[in-house]
């Protein structure tokens, strides 16, 4: 099988535009942003809806606090900033608030991950999968591309509760169609396949369709599952796809602590214990550079993931 | 209302915190106590609220926040004798499986509780987010809050003071209960508030003070407070507390911040406050 590249953009921008979106159909809708409208792409929400447009400055855990608020009386806050200020920054703001309090904030997280690039250490953060997983009540959603983003975006308005939305800065390539519908908590099986699952989220999604590729050209036969909802884990996808493959890899822009891999470790540890190699950013922090030459360097660029599904293969 | 029935109502919800605190060997009778005055008075004359049904979302009622979480008691105590749940459940303060959490919080669904509190400086950003909302509804009802001194102390505090002025936030009233006491001594020797009415002041915000334990006062400076609503400016009163108000071995120490009575100072305590509406 093979995937159509329908275009190149961010999937921050496929947030803008499904926020906009929102903001012609969903009344309730407001949105929240801590310095960052044009980093988040939140510009035409702001032009056309100015009134439901809030700009707190550089105080995301008043933003958070504030966006816990306005649900009591009906909105929809979608907050916007980076990955890092929207999780590390405001852990407890969010677990009191917003978690533990059960409202229905939608925390709107970009530039997350490596990929964010030349910025460095500082702000690309590589936890924050985890330290959202780990909150109850707290739906964590990485979508695949600026498709996936959009729709995503425009599904969580309909969910009820918190959720995490983590998306990214660097333009890649577009392969969910326009028109898919997005499922809170059901995996996309891309592609079937009998001697390997890879199962990515995020950036390494199309990492792993390249990935895929190289592999079948080797004779590998390889399924392959988008998990762009981290909680609910789709734990039946995953043990269907494993049962038949009895291997499997997991791939994201994430610590090994945490993240997707561990998520998935969790649900085959206690079903259906399988060899499993992890393709993820290994207990350290990032640095400066391009955003691919950062994949590279911290191995987790479609080489890995090959290499990572042939040792997962010989591990049988 | 008038006063004589409001003081009796205090008396009561003072009777009922110690008789809490005591019952678990745990809980903040201090700055509950201290704050019984002003609580009664928001919730049986100032705000317009329902308590049967209650309703999250509080659409046409003032609403309430709690910032200082820990004084749940004071709360608890006054919600219930409000009419939001039966008297009797102050019984099962901080016990196993109980809607009263040690601090307050939504997801036991207590009616009368709209946010969870505990972690300090949260509560006037979650005020301010549900004045905006207020505004955007339409909805001219007011926002009024309660905070601890100590708890000023938090960054957050001043983010949100800021967010507030600066955007005109002018349907909230925000009380300090300015006790001067914390955990670990006198806040002016933990860390100094410095002049806290130049600070509210410099950022923007219309500020008032008044006496936590004078109904007259309280009445006198709430109404004065209201009439400011809709000017553009936030609204914040200095309310001058003691803690542990209404029992005299507590009242002005740091010392019963967070600790009990037992039972024989129980019985002192009880000697002192009236039972005006009978006891849980």
């Amino acid at each position: 099988m093979s995937f159509e590249v329908l275009g190149n953009k961010d999937t921050r921008s496929g947030f803008g535009e499904g926020l906009s979106e929102l903001g012609k159909t969903n009344i309730d809708v407001v949105a929240l942003c801590a310095d960052l409208t044009g980093s988040l792409k939140m510009d035409a929400f702001q032009k056309d809806h100015p009134e439901r447009f809030f700009q707190v400055g550089i105080a995301e855990a008043n933003m958070m606090g504030m966006a816990a608020g306005m649900t009591i009386g009906g909105k929809i806050p979608f907050t916007g900033t980076f990955a890092n200020f929207s999780t590390g920054r405001v852990y407890d703001q969010i677990r009191q608030s917003i978690a533990y309090s059960q409202k229905n904030v939608k925390i709107c997280a970009s530039h997350a991950g490596l990929t964010l690039g030349e910025d460095g250490a500082t702000h690309q953060i590589l936890e924050d999968i985890g330290m959202m997983r780990m909150l109850p009540n707290m739906t964590v959603i990485v979508p695949a591309d600026f498709n996936q983003t959009k729709q995503a975006t425009i599904a969580i308005a309909k969910h009820y509760g918190p959720v995490y939305l983590r998306f990214g800065r660097p333009v890649m390539p577009i392969f969910v169609k326009p028109d898919a519908e997005f499922i809170i908590g059901k995996a996309d099986v891309l592609q079937e396949g009998t001697d390997v699952t890879i199962i990515a989220c995020g950036h390494l999604v199309w990492k792993s369709i390249e990935a895929a590729k190289i592999l079948s050209e080797q004779g590998i036969s390889v399924e392959l599952i988008n998990m762009h909802t981290i909680k609910p884990l789709d734990a039946a996808a995953i043990l269907k796809s494993v049962a038949k493959t009895s291997c499997v890899v997991t791939a994201e822009e994430h610590m090994r602590n945490g993240g997707l891999g561990e998520a998935v470790a969790q649900v085959l540890g206690e079903h259906l214990p399988r060899p499993h190699e992890f393709i993820a950013v290994n207990d350290t922090f990032g640095e400066s550079g391009s955003p691919m030459e950062l994949m590279t360097k911290y191995v987790i660029d479609t080489q890995n993931v090959v290499a990572a599904a042939l040792k997962a293969i010989s591990r049988k | 209302m008038e006063i004589v029935k409001l003081e009796g109502i205090a008396s009561q919800v003072r009777r009922d915190i110690v008789r809490m605190v005591s019952a678990v060997n745990s809980g903040h009778p201090g700055g509950s106590l201290g704050c019984t005055d002003f609580l009664t008075f928001l919730y049986f004359e100032a705000m317009n609220h329902s308590a049967t049904p209650f309703s999250m979302d509080g659409k046409n009622e003032d609403l309430f926040f709690l910032s200082n979480g820990h004084i749940s008691p004071v709360w608890y105590s006054i919600l219930a004798r409000s009419g939001y749940f039966p008297v009797a459940e102050l019984g099962t303060f901080r016990k196993l499986s109980s809607r009263l959490q040690g601090h307050p919080s939504t997801d036991k669904k207590l009616p009368g509780i709209r946010m969870a509190s505990g972690s300090l400086g949260q509560g006037l950003s979650n005020a301010l987010g549900a004045a905006q909302t207020k505004k955007l509804n339409n909805d001219s009802s007011t926002i009024f809050t309660l905070h601890g001194d100590g708890e000023l102390q938090e960054g957050q505090i001043w983010e949100a003071a800021m967010y507030a002025a600066a955007n005109k936030v002018d349907n909230i009233i925000a009380t300090i209960d300015f006790n001067g006491r914390q955990i670990d001594g006198d806040v002016e020797n933990v860390l100094s508030l410095g002049n806290l009415e130049a600070k509210w002041e410099a950022f923007g915000w219309e500020v008032l003070s008044m006496n936590g334990h004078d109904f007259e006062n309280i009445r006198e400076i709430m109404t004065l407070a209201k009439s400011k609503l809709g000017n553009g400016k936030p609204i914040v009163i200095i309310m001058k507390t003691e803690m542990g108000q209404g029992v005299d071995f507590m009242v002005g120490s740091h010392k019963w911040h967070g600790i009990a009575p037992n039972a024989e100072q129980l019985e002192e305590a009880l000697k002192q406050l009236e039972e005006t509406l009978g006891d849980y």
